[in-house]
């Protein structure tokens, strides 16, 4: 009996179209847009400057600050600018442009493909190098892993979830990387494990991906019996958080909490096989897995895809704009960014390119709320989105907060089941930041 | 280069729509309008087309002359109140009544408080309760016309509740009522006479019951909560003093009892958000019509049990919220 979470949520068509599509590497680019925000916190500081030339792997922006990350260059070259350039977001954010020449990997990085199974660093030492690898949770949010690893005093875990759900549809990486490398991410799990000093770890898998979880279970049978391989039913959104942990432990973040609060940390399959690579192959985090998919693409593909490729060239490779295609979105359909510029580069979360048609993103005409509940049902956190839509519109802050918006983890499943069409998750959105900001200044008084 | 659509997420929607909902509920009503044409003929006929048609072109005049706003008629909201409207009418009824209560459904119960979604009041119920009590004998006949399917000749029909009641006021108890009648559960079931044009067959609303819940358009919430609760009132009573109390089926099966928790009750509009608020939202319609039927002028007593539960719903809402996930609150 496979296991889901105990409020809301929704069942959208899984579209998994490049389920079949082995990792491919994607070619060489001539110019490489690095961002120094590719992680949640400060920007990190460059360490390079316009005309030096940087080999794979070299370190060439330093964290700054409690949460932030270093950043390697993904490739040989020579620094052709550090300057503004618009981010996923559109926003001008600070780039190191590198003009790419053939690779050549920076010393100290082990190159070889077989797996190093023996964990020699100590925990601390896990830590450090995680952070100097630059490693960041590759599950949506870019949180840096070192600092997820390191509870605060007082706070300790008793279990590693690794988030294998890959329930956003159409976006298979994690499926990928789970059946290609899944002695790599049994590895990387025990390093966390040992890093966090816990003796249980469960990875949990939707089941429309009976493929990974025979492959990880037959895997982690031989020599890895302290990792659980757990399936969930096919459900939106099992790979948040807080679903996820309800979903595999039973157990309830509290609002306001975080995972650690309950004992748990959680980290997605990509950052694992990442912390295995930084860990036991020194290799910094330059690449990572990235779906290219979406039903008007002739071709759906998953590249191992460096860091800095500009959405152009990645269209160029799968054949070009298709003809259909009017949306661009980073990520997958329920929670992904829309691209405004293509001239954006991929940064170290990104884990999906869809293009999306006319037909299948339009928006409806709004009509009247009919009260009909289908939202207060699909909430997973057991909000009210047809009340705090109304709230929001009225501006009203204190009923707000008290209806819990700032619950509300912006999964979609409201707007997605409206029938009236009407945008709850826009409102709700922008309402939701400011309840935040009154909430964070008063907790600072 | 070419221009990409930027829009927050997210960027795929369920394909549900209003329509979509209010096409099922008159699917889900079909069996009834079906068997109803069989027993009562063109007298049925006449009734839900009146009350269709009306709803919809009141509907639109008023949207398009008076509000002057966006015409929602393809919504098919107000096919489904004409339709409620009419099915809720005793056969017998000449069409002006099917109109009058489509006009004060839609213009009043529905219009007034800015269209759909908007109404605190059942459009339908209002329609029905305004011509019971402004043409009490037109709406209390329960004659049973004549068919052109089954071919029964005009009788003279009284509703089971009304026989019942009628009968104890009398002195009679109930297996006296019950034989003097014939009456029996099977007939109940499938085709019971005397009563309204939309409630013949019990069996045709179960039908369209299963039908909604299939498709997810409603839950089972307030239907079950109103049955359940009107079982168990009436079984205490009934436990109580078996002679002068009908048992718990027979109330169930009777006065308007099934059409209304699944059909006027479930109205989305007018009833709670909250799983929670929808199981107290129909208990307190069970208790309500059980102490109408007992207490009560009336025999029946459904709508004005909905109806009354309908006004408490903005107070429902407010108090009885959705189970939250965190509830534990954290550095509040």
């Amino acid at each position: 009996m496979s296991r889901t979470f105990s409020l809301g949520g929704i069942h959208p068509h899984d579209k998994k179209i490049s389920a079949n599509r082995e990792i491919g590497e994607f070619p060489l680019v001539d110019t490489a847009y690095i961002s120094m925000s590719q992680h949640l916190g400060s920007l990190s500081e460059p360490v390079v400057a316009k005309g030096d030339r940087v080999l794979t792997g070299q370190l060439i922006a330093k964290s700054t600050g409690f949460i932030s990350a270093n950043i390697h260059s993904p490739y040989t070259g020579i620094i052709h600018n550090i300057e503004p350039w618009p981010d996923l977001s559109g926003n001008m954010v600070l780039h190191i442009i590198v003009k790419v020449e053939e690779d050549e990997w920076i010393k100290g990085i082990d190159l070889d493909p077989s797996v190093e199974r023996n964990i020699k660093l100590s925990k601390e030492e896990i830590i450090k190098r995680i952070a100097e690898c630059g490693i960041v949770g590759l599950g949506g949010a870019a949180f840096p892993t070192h600092i997820k690893l390191t509870p605060p005093p007082g706070k300790k875990a008793d279990i590693l979830i690794i988030n294998g759900a890959e329930c956003e549809p159409y976006l298979t990486s994690d499926y990928r990387l789970m059946m290609e490398k899944a002695e790599e991410l049994l590895v990387g799990t025990k390093i966390m494990m040992k890093a966090l000093g816990v003796e249980k770890a469960v990875i949990g898998i939707e089941e429309n991906k009976p493929g990974a979880i025979k492959k990880l279970k037959d895997t982690a049978r031989k020599d890895y019996s302290e990792i659980e391989i757990e399936s969930l039913k096919k459900r939106y959104p099992q790979g948040g958080e807080k679903q996820l942990i309800d979903a595999l432990v039973r157990r309830r973040v509290p609002s306001m909490g975080l995972p650690i609060d309950v004992g748990v940390v959680v980290q997605n399959v990509g950052t694992a096989v990442a912390v295995y690579e930084a860990v036991q192959k020194n290799k910094p985090l330059i690449d990572g897995i990235v779906t290219i998919t979406g039903d008007c693409l002739p071709d759906q593909r998953n590249f191992r895809l460096r860091v800095g490729t500009t959405f152009e060239k990645i269209i160029d490779v799968v054949g070009g704009m298709p003809q259909e295609a009017v949306k661009v979105l980073s990520g997958g359909p329920m929670m992904g960014k829309a691209i405004s510029k293509l001239t954006a580069a991929t940064v170290k979360s990104t884990s999906g390119i869809l293009f999306l048609s006319q037909e299948q993103t339009k928006r409806a005409p709004e009509n009247n709320c009919i009260r009909c509940s289908k939202c207060v049902q699909a909430c997973p956190m057991g909000l009210e989105p047809y009340l705090l839509n109304k709230l929001a519109r009225a501006s009203r802050m204190d009923d707000l907060e008290e209806n819990m918006i700032q619950d509300c983890i912006e999964c979609g499943c409201c707007a997605y089941t409206c029938p009236s069409c009407i945008p709850l998750l826009d409102n709700i959105r922008i309402a939701k930041a400011s309840v935040l900001k009154i909430m964070r200044s008063r907790a600072r008084k | 280069m070419k221009k990409l659509l930027v829009s927050p997420a997210p960027h795929i929607h369920g394909q549900e729509s209003t329509s979509k909902l209010m096409r099922d509920v008159i699917i889900a009503l079909s069996p009834s309008v079906a068997v109803s044409v069989i027993f009562f003929g063109l007298s049925a006929i006449k009734l839900v087309l009146v009350g269709v048609l009306s709803a919809v072109i009141l509907e639109y005049l008023i949207q398009k002359y008076l509000m002057k706003t966006k015409v929602t008629i393809g919504d098919y909201s107000a096919i489904v109140t004409g339709l409620l409207l009419a099915l809720n009418l005793p056969p017998s009824a000449p069409w002006w009544i099917a109109l009058i209560g489509s006009a004060v459904a839609i213009g009043v119960a529905k219009m007034t408080f800015g269209g759909l979604g908007q109404n605190l009041f059942n459009p339908a119920l209002v329609g029905r309760v305004f011509l019971l009590v402004s043409f009490p004998v037109i709406m209390t006949d329960w004659a049973i016309p004549e068919s052109f399917i089954t071919g029964a000749d005009a009788s003279s029909g009284a509703t089971a509740l009304s026989i019942v009641k009628e009968g104890l006021s009398r002195g009679m108890t109930m297996d006296q009522i019950f034989n003097a009648n014939n009456f029996s559960y099977g007939e109940m079931l499938l085709s019971k006479i005397g009563g309204s044009v939309g409630e013949v067959s019990s069996l045709a609303l179960l039908l369209g019951f299963i039908y909604l819940l299939a498709r997810k358009v409603i839950t089972a919430h307030i239907p079950l909560s109103i049955i359940g609760t009107v079982m168990l009132i009436t079984g205490i009573f009934y436990l109580a003093d078996p002679l002068h109390y009908p048992d718990p089926v027979f109330s169930v099966l009777t006065g308007g009892i099934l059409i209304g928790a699944i059909f006027m009750a479930t109205d989305y509009v007018t009833s709670p958000m909250s799983k929670k608020g929808m199981v107290l939202f129909g208990a307190g319609i069970g208790l309500i019509t059980v102490l109408i039927r007992y207490f009560g002028a009336y025999p029946e007593g459904v709508s004005f049990a909905i109806l009354i539960m309908n006004a408490t719903v903005p107070l429902i809402n407010m108090f009885f919220k959705p189970k939250r996930f965190g509830k534990e609150v954290k550095n509040g």
